[in-house]
């Protein structure tokens, strides 16, 4: 039985495993920080939110401040899929994002059929927003 | 010297003698702490209970609530047509029922949910205090008006009408309609200051009290009202608006009471409320025990940039679901960017039923089984004393902290309710005004387009842009022909969408539209913005997609645009934000990029100023996106080949956009591989990375590595304070402006010492 976690992460309840949804490569014990199973980049901002207005004449250019905020980007060390980028200050801890209880997962999923692809659930939000939209696309002023 | 008396230990008599006089005559009734600080629904009153025992028939339940739902939408409709505030013409309104006892039951389907989700305050309020104080009383006729967040409410520039609804003698229900009303005579313009550095520069401070009495606004008191704020025509315009929404609310009701009697309501009403919470810890029930944790920053206090931390970890465990807000920056005590708790749990109300189950009925009852725990005197549990005026700045955060820890838990989950998104655009990008219209009337408010946030990108699509408020899905557009109508500003560019600002990843996020104003025909006018994100992005990507960019406030000052135009037509190409300011094509404008968080500063006729809406986080890998996604992208003008080639690595023509599939997949496997080798392990990288202190040169508010130590740091000043989360105090800032002032004086004395020198050499 595999439980889907993120996009790009799952776990192995029988070898209480987290996996790589991309390979399938083992990446470190569900009982872990899944990060510890990952590789790591610290990006400097400005490469993924390039300046838009002239660096030379402006300080201010769209592009994060990169002695504010770094992206720290997470690897699959397999397939090099990208599971996270964390924005963070500079030297500031990973955060611990996914901490799990593995006993009560499998107690969870003891009698659940596994799911291999996740559900896509409705976007009701914005089927609001549309329809409030189109009841006023008629209106006239 | 006078001896101190010892403390007399009383009876039991005497101690009820005491307290009966000491709760008799309180001297101030300020924020009631055991009304504001509990978000949950009340045990059934004795009516409730006695309701619900006739054992309701279901149908007839959901015929009521129909019924009142459409009552709702009509007196919503009513205040948003005949509402004069700008935020009444696009939905920054709404109208709410609440029961006898104060809960809050059931909303109107448009508007804004956080209005309602905190308007029980005040009427519980009221309850407690004034039904039996023989001074002031609650009968059949009366209303109540509030504006004061501190006794409930998202901000001080919103009003509320309460009534209570009366039925053969017995107080049933009560009724709410409240609009952002902007102006509130605030020490800015628009009701909404950042400059305020005490809780009395924010303007009027209304506790609930009655102003209404049998159905009819009482004069003196409205007077009073007019005279404390700018605009003191839409004071009046906007009172009479909601109370006779209120009031056909309340005759809609009484049909319902005469049709189906008390307990059908009252039962529908409360079964609404049990019923909700009842499958809000089912759906909790299902999601993983466990935890997930955000962390998001906040860059500005609007007066100067320094890093605010908002820690987040949500733990669930069965049913419960809690809440922990410890590790968060400590209060302000002269900006305006703190928040009170149940404020800033009315816009956790709003982000849950706008980001995770929309599809949930729209009470209070969806907090009700929620835990929340926070430093007291942190930015987002801040006590009275402090400003608040800006407190949008955390509820904003508010409304977004679900959407990266709740996905975390609800991905797993075998039935989804609602779509996986990333977070949405979290900015109140627009710009707030005042001064003289061109009719000769004082006015100041802010402007409707407010409400172009972009979506956040979904599990399986591209979010939409400008989609709505972060605050409020259930908006219609803002109307600029109207704005233009009734004020100097003029719209130069508006709603273009804001070219590669871009939340990449496999799904983009939905993207902002371009502002680009002006102002003309007015003696006196002024703009000011309330933003953050120039320097940390705010709108956090999900699963690897990355955030939105950091967004400026650009300017050209000293020139007129309508003079510039009329001399020659064709001065500006098209008026695009990034070609205005890399070209400069008016010449001997003062061309500059600013922090988006202004405080009100003059725009003189035809000086320009320009700000965007930002775009909602991506999702997922950026090597994932279908490359005919990228190119649809190129094709829509969203983005520049630049970003194609270097975030998407995809490999096309340029002229005709036809993807080189094999070169592309190359390409990508290449991207991935350089990804491996410039990669550390998580343990290596972390050993290189973490230090144990935040950077000395960064101002930087909250915990660091450990959420019971909180850090107030402040290299400007050299303060450097470490408190125990428990007993945090608050924090006091420079004058931006003395800081600048001691910064010239400095160069001026080194400038001073290098002329001395000079003059001593003989030079």
């Amino acid at each position: 039985m595999k439980v889907l976690v993120t996009e790009y992460l799952r776990i192995n309840l029988d070898s209480e495993m987290y996996e790589c949804r991309r390979c399938d490569h083992v990446l470190i014990s569900a009982r872990e920080n899944y990060k510890r199973g990952l590789r790591v980049y610290d990006r400097d901002p400005r490469e993924i939110h390039k300046p838009l207005v002239d660096p030379k004449m402006y300080a201010r250019t769209y592009s994060p401040d990169p002695l504010w905020c770094r992206i720290l980007e997470y690897y699959c060390p397999n397939c090099g899929t990208m599971f996270e980028a964390e924005y963070l200050p500079p030297g500031h801890p990973p955060l611990h994002d996914i901490e799990l209880d593995i006993d009560a997962l499998k107690l969870q999923w003891k009698d659940r059929p596994e799911v291999k692809e996740p559900a896509i659930g409705p976007d009701l939000a914005l089927e609001k927003v549309k329809s409030g939209r189109s009841l006023h696309a008629g209106h006239k002023h | 010297m006078n001896d101190m008396p010892g403390k007399v230990e009383l009876n039991k008599d005497d101690q009820v003698l005491l307290d009966k006089f000491l709760s008799d005559n309180r001297l101030f009734l300020g924020p009631d702490p055991e009304i504001m600080r509990n978000h949950s629904i009340q045990p059934r009153s004795k009516m409730e209970a006695s309701a619900l025992a006739r054992d309701l028939d279901t149908h007839q339940v959901h015929h009521v609530r129909g019924l009142i739902n459409a009552a709702l939408s009509e007196a919503f409709t009513m205040v948003n047509q005949m509402g004069a505030a700008p935020g009444a013409k696009w939905g920054d309104l709404v109208t709410g029922v609440y029961t006898a006892q104060g809960d809050l039951a059931m909303i109107a389907p448009h508007g804004i949910i956080a209005f309602a989700a905190c308007c029980f305050y005040p009427i519980r309020f009221i309850i407690k205090n004034w039904i039996d104080d023989p001074t002031v009383g609650v009968k059949d006729g009366d209303g109540f008006i509030h504006n004061d967040a501190r006794y409930g409410g998202v901000h001080n520039t919103d009003q509320s009408m309460m009534m209570p609804l009366y039925w053969k003698g017995e107080l049933i229900c009560w009724l709410s309609s409240t609009i952002h009303e902007g102006e509130n005579g605030a020490c800015e313009p628009g009701g909404m200051p950042a400059a305020a550095e005490s809780k009395y520069d924010e303007g009027i401070k209304m506790s609930p009290f009655k102003v209404v009495e049998n159905f009819k606004l009482k004069r003196d008191l409205v007077t009073f009202l007019q005279n404390s704020v700018r605009d003191p025509k839409l004071q009046l315009e906007d009172m009479k608006v909601k109370l006779h929404a209120v009031m056909r609310l309340r005759e809609r009701m009484l049909a319902i009471l005469d049709q189906f009697g008390k307990d059908l309501l009252v039962g529908t009403l409360r079964k609404h409320l049990e019923d909700t919470e009842t499958e809000m810890r089912r759906r909790i029930a299902e999601m993983p025990d466990g935890t997930t944790r955000v962390l998001q920053f906040m860059d500005s206090s609007l007066r100067e940039n320094c890093l605010q931390k908002i820690s987040l970890a949500i733990t669930v465990k069965g049913d419960r679901l809690i809440m922990d807000f410890r590790g968060t920056a400590p209060q302000f005590m002269n900006r305006a960017v703190n928040t009170n708790i149940a404020s800033f749990k009315a816009a956790l109300c709003t982000g849950l039923l706008q980001n995770v189950w929309p599809d949930l009925p729209h009470t209070m009852a969806v907090l009700s089984p929620i835990e929340i725990i926070s430093d007291r005197n942190s930015i987002i549990d801040a006590e009275g004393e402090m400003p608040q005026a800006m407190s949008l700045m955390p509820m904003f955060k508010a409304c977004v902290a679900w959407t990266i820890p709740m996905n975390k838990f609800n991905y797993s989950v075998p039935t989804k309710y609602s779509a996986v998104i990333a977070s949405q655009y979290d900015q109140a990008a627009t710009f707030i005004y005042g001064g003289l219209t061109q009719h000769g009337d004082v006015t100041g408010n802010f402007c409707g387009d407010i409400n172009g946030n972009g979506q956040g990108a979904r599990s399986h699509a591209d979010g939409e842009h400008s989609v709505s408020p972060v605050f409020g899905f259930m908006c219609d557009s803002g109307e600029h022909e109207i704005n233009e109508e009734d004020t100097p500003i003029i719209r130069l560019g508006a709603q273009r969408i804001a070219k590669d600002r871009i939340g990449f990843g496999k799904y983009r996020g939905g993207m902002g539209y371009e502002q680009i104003a002006t102002a003309r025909g007015s003696g006196m006018w002024g703009f000011m913005t309330g933003c953050e994100g120039s320097k940390f992005p705010s709108a956090q990507g999900l699963f690897g997609g990355y955030s939105c960019p950091s967004y400026q406030l650009m300017k050209i000052k000293g020139i007129n645009i309508f003079e510039e135009l009329k001399a020659d037509p064709n001065v500006v190409e098209v008026f695009d934000i990034v070609k205005l300011m890399n070209e400069q094509p008016i010449k001997n404008g003062h061309y500059s990029s600013n922090d988006m968080g202004m405080t009100f500063e003059l725009c003189n006729e035809g000086e320009i100023y320009m700000i965007c809406q930002g775009a909602g986080g991506g999702y997922g890998d950026v090597l994932e996106r279908d490359p005919e996604a990228v190119m649809k992208d190129l094709r829509e003008d969203l983005m520049s080949h630049a970003n194609a080639h270097d975030i998407y690595k995809v490999v096309y023509d340029e002229i005709n956009l036809v993807v080189d599939v094999e070169a592309t997949a190359e390409l990508r496997a290449a991207a991935r591989r350089e990804r491996l080798q410039r990669s550390k392990p998580f343990d290596e990288f972390v050993a290189e990375w973490v230090t144990p202190e935040p950077p000395a040169n960064l101002p930087y508010f909250g915990s660091w590595n450990d959420n019971t130590r909180i850090y107030a740091q402040n290299p400007a000043i050299s303060m450097k304070v470490v408190m125990d989360a428990d007993k945090l105090q608050g924090v006091f800032m420079p004058n931006p402006k003395d800081l600048q002032i001691a910064g010239l004086e400095a160069q001026l004395a080194a400038a001073n010492a290098a002329l001395e020198a000079c003059r001593a050499a003989g030079r």
